[in-house]
């Protein structure tokens, strides 16, 4: 019974890695700028939530799809603001520039919303589902299930459609996409708004069940970056897979070896996988 | 690094020369530490606003504050009515950066005394500098134990520390067996860093000498995105008591994730800082029902002077001081009493009269006993008293004798 919860538990957590994970993943493999500010999209996203409900009183069927359309402007806007110059720069500018984006989003809102720390009311997405001693939050269980369904789509957006076949162009080679009739600037906005979205729907759902904060981003970059690694850079359903099994390491670790541990289960497992496949799980070699 | 160190010794005797200096230009500057980002900056922020108004105290007259040092005349009266100036240092929760920042403070910004710095981690390293630099360091609010037993020379510490708590929970756990409850079987869940470890171990100790066996202890980083495992390990031990030593985040997470997997022990502690943190009750406080903590302060009966501070508080920034806060305000206004008993800024001068302190429960604005420093600098008339979060805040509920509400047991969490 112990057992089988600790799975759900995990597989359940890490199907939102997934979710925060994939925005990364996109933007990786689309433009192969390394987003450092992905962490704090998601704080941004769930402050989204917290303000959309206590100010507006409206509940996940609205503060979900308002993340989404609220990060995807943020995206869009980051890369024609400030990612479309540095790509021109050294690598090291992009690096620095997304770690000052980080920086300036954190910043920002510890100086908006102050450093207090707030919540959503666990009422909000009513209830835990008792199977037979199996416990299931109704939160943990929408934002599994939503993280599932989009970690999906976004695959099919990306291989089974003529959109996702002309953004994978310009990743491929932008002068030869630009070549075909393909613009590349729109379509890397694209990118980097669709991969914000689903960054700010992982935030909004995460925002149910955990607290808000402006240091929030901190506990999501790492673990985004590693389940990427993981599951292949670029790859949507190598970083679902990363993120399930993630999610059901650190819970299976944690709780028989100690909570110190369950970090220690995960960094091995990603140095092995490494030194098998340094592309990762799905990743093109 | 090496360099700006010999250049800090190098300037030692430049620092002693300076006080005369100090003296003329009319204030007198502290340095304080406090995490003010970084997942503890909630509490930084907190004893900051407390802090600027121990300042506000302080450097104009407050006559209805009468008992309290300092508070009557303006500025620091023995030194012909010098300001006191705060330079502030944020050590994001660091200890590495809280080394830096007590070093620049004392080497740059020149100041006479340290006060801070939150982390016990962080607490151990700045004061490390601050023995090195011969400068005072005093902390109102880090509890680790191992703090006071380094054999400082600098070092102060106003605030009860572990064994103080152990002995306290120890004790209360004792009388609720009285009452025919259980309360043998003690599980222990820490946050690993220098506070969580150091009172954990505390803890142990003072109930192995009394005969208590601790049951379990989980220990675990405060950083982490999921606690429903160590909850799921509790769940399955059943034990009759949970001792939380947890910062902010983590304090929330461990009460949402009691509601998602549905358990309740029987009593819950938790050990001040992330249940005392204001945002504790506000985001979570519905859904832990019950949970016991400790505290130095409770705002008491109008008219007194701890009812005063807490108004001025209140004015300021819309809540209530939170036990944190106000042992880090009242470990500042030691810091600034001695000052002003040294009347001079010589540190040696401070370091004597702050060793030579004896402040009476009246003229605090905390419910200590006093103020008195043993040989290692902790605080001998420290004194915390059990609360209960009933409602929306906590009320304080054990000793008998302080108590204003009835304790409520066992913990009932949500409804």
């Amino acid at each position: 019974m112990i057992l089988l919860q600790l799975g759900v538990d995990g597989l359940l957590l890490g199907a939102v890695y997934a979710l925060f994970s994939s925005g990364l993943t996109l933007i990786w493999g689309m433009m192969n700028v390394v987003n450092f500010a992905h962490g704090d999209f998601v704080m941004v996203a769930m402050y989204v939530a917290f303000f959309a409900f206590t100010l507006l009183g409206v509940g996940p069927i609205v503060f979900v799809p308002l993340a989404a359309i609220t990060l995807f402007g943020l995206g869009v806007l980051v890369y024609v603001a400030l990612v479309r110059h540095v790509m021109r720069g050294p690598m090291l500018a992009q690096i620095i520039s997304t770690f000052g984006l980080a920086l300036f989003l954190r910043y920002a809102a510890l100086w908006l919303f102050s450093a207090n720390f707030v919540s959503l009311p666990d009422t909000l997405v009513g209830g835990v589902y008792d199977l037979g001693g199996l416990r299931l939050s109704a939160s943990h269980l929408l934002a599994g299930a939503t993280a599932l369904v989009l970690t999906l789509g976004m695959h099919l957006l990306l291989t089974r459609t003529d959109l996702g076949s002309r953004m994978l162009a310009v990743s491929e080679d932008r002068t030869a996409a630009a070549l075909v009739g393909i613009r590349p600037d729109p379509m890397q906005a694209l990118a980097w708004g669709i991969g914000a979205a689903s960054t700010g729907v992982a935030g909004a759902l995460i925002a149910l069940f955990f607290y808000v904060s402006p240091e929030v981003g901190n506990s999501f970059t790492l673990l985004a970056f590693v389940t990427v690694c993981l599951g292949g850079f670029g790859s949507v359903p190598g970083a679902l897979l990363a993120g399930l099994a993630i999610g059901v390491i650190q819970s299976i670790s944690a709780y028989f070896l100690g909570p110190a541990t369950k970090d220690v289960a995960v960094y091995a497992l990603f140095v092995l996988l490494l030194w098998v496949r340094p592309q990762g799980l799905l990743g093109r070699a | 690094m090496m360099a700006i160190t010999r250049r800090g010794v190098l300037a030692i005797p430049a620092l002693a020369a300076l006080p005369a200096a100090a003296e003329a230009a009319g204030t007198v500057r502290i340095g304080y530490i406090e995490p003010l980002t970084g997942n503890a900056a909630a509490a930084g922020q907190s004893i900051k606003a407390a802090a600027m108004l121990a300042v506000d105290i302080i450097n104009t007259p407050h006559p209805d504050l009468a008992p309290m040092p300092l508070a009557a005349g303006a500025g620091l009266t023995r030194l012909g009515g010098a300001k006191v100036d705060v330079v502030w240092a944020d050590n994001q929760g660091s200890p590495s950066v809280g080394q830096s920042d007590a070093i620049r403070l004392i080497t740059q910004d020149r100041v006479v005394a340290l006060c801070g710095a939150y982390q016990s981690s962080v607490t151990l390293t700045a004061s490390a500098v601050a023995e090195r630099y011969g400068i005072p360091f005093l902390t109102g609010e880090s509890v680790a134990a191992n703090l006071t037993g380094r054999g400082y020379k600098w070092f102060f510490r106003t605030t009860p520390f572990g064994p103080d708590f152990a002995k306290l929970y120890l004790d209360f756990l004792a009388d609720v067996a009285k009452t025919g409850m259980a309360t043998g079987k003690i599980a222990i869940v820490h946050e690993n860093t220098d506070y969580g470890t150091s009172v954990a171990s505390s803890i142990s100790k003072v109930a192995a000498s009394r005969g208590v066996k601790i049951a379990q202890t989980i220990s675990y980083s405060a950083n982490g995105t999921d606690v429903s495992p160590q909850v799921l390990q509790l769940k399955n031990s059943k034990p009759d008591v949970v001792i939380f030593i947890s910062y902010t985040s983590d304090a929330i997470l461990y009460m949402k994730t009691f509601k998602t997997l549905g358990y309740r022990p029987p009593i819950v502690i938790g050990d001040d800082s992330g249940f005392s943190d204001p945002s504790f009750a506000k985001s979570v406080g519905d859904i832990s029902q019950g949970a016991l903590d400790r505290s130095a302060f409770v705002a008491g009966k109008p008219g007194s002077l701890p009812y005063k501070v807490n108004a001025l508080f209140k004015q300021r920034t819309g809540r209530d001081l939170d036990d944190t806060t106000a042992r880090s305000m009242q470990g500042f206004l030691v810091m600034c009493d001695a000052i002003n008993r040294a009347g001079s800024t010589k540190p040696e001068a401070i370091r004597q009269a702050l060793v030579a302190t004896d402040l009476k429960a009246d003229e605090l604005m905390i419910g200590y006993k006093g103020v008195k420093f043993d040989s290692h600098g902790q605080n001998i008339l420290a004194y915390s008293l059990m609360i209960q979060l009933q409602g929306k805040g906590y009320v304080p509920v054990w000793p008998a004798g302080r108590a204003t509400a009835k304790l409520a047991l066992p913990f009932k969490g949500w409804t």
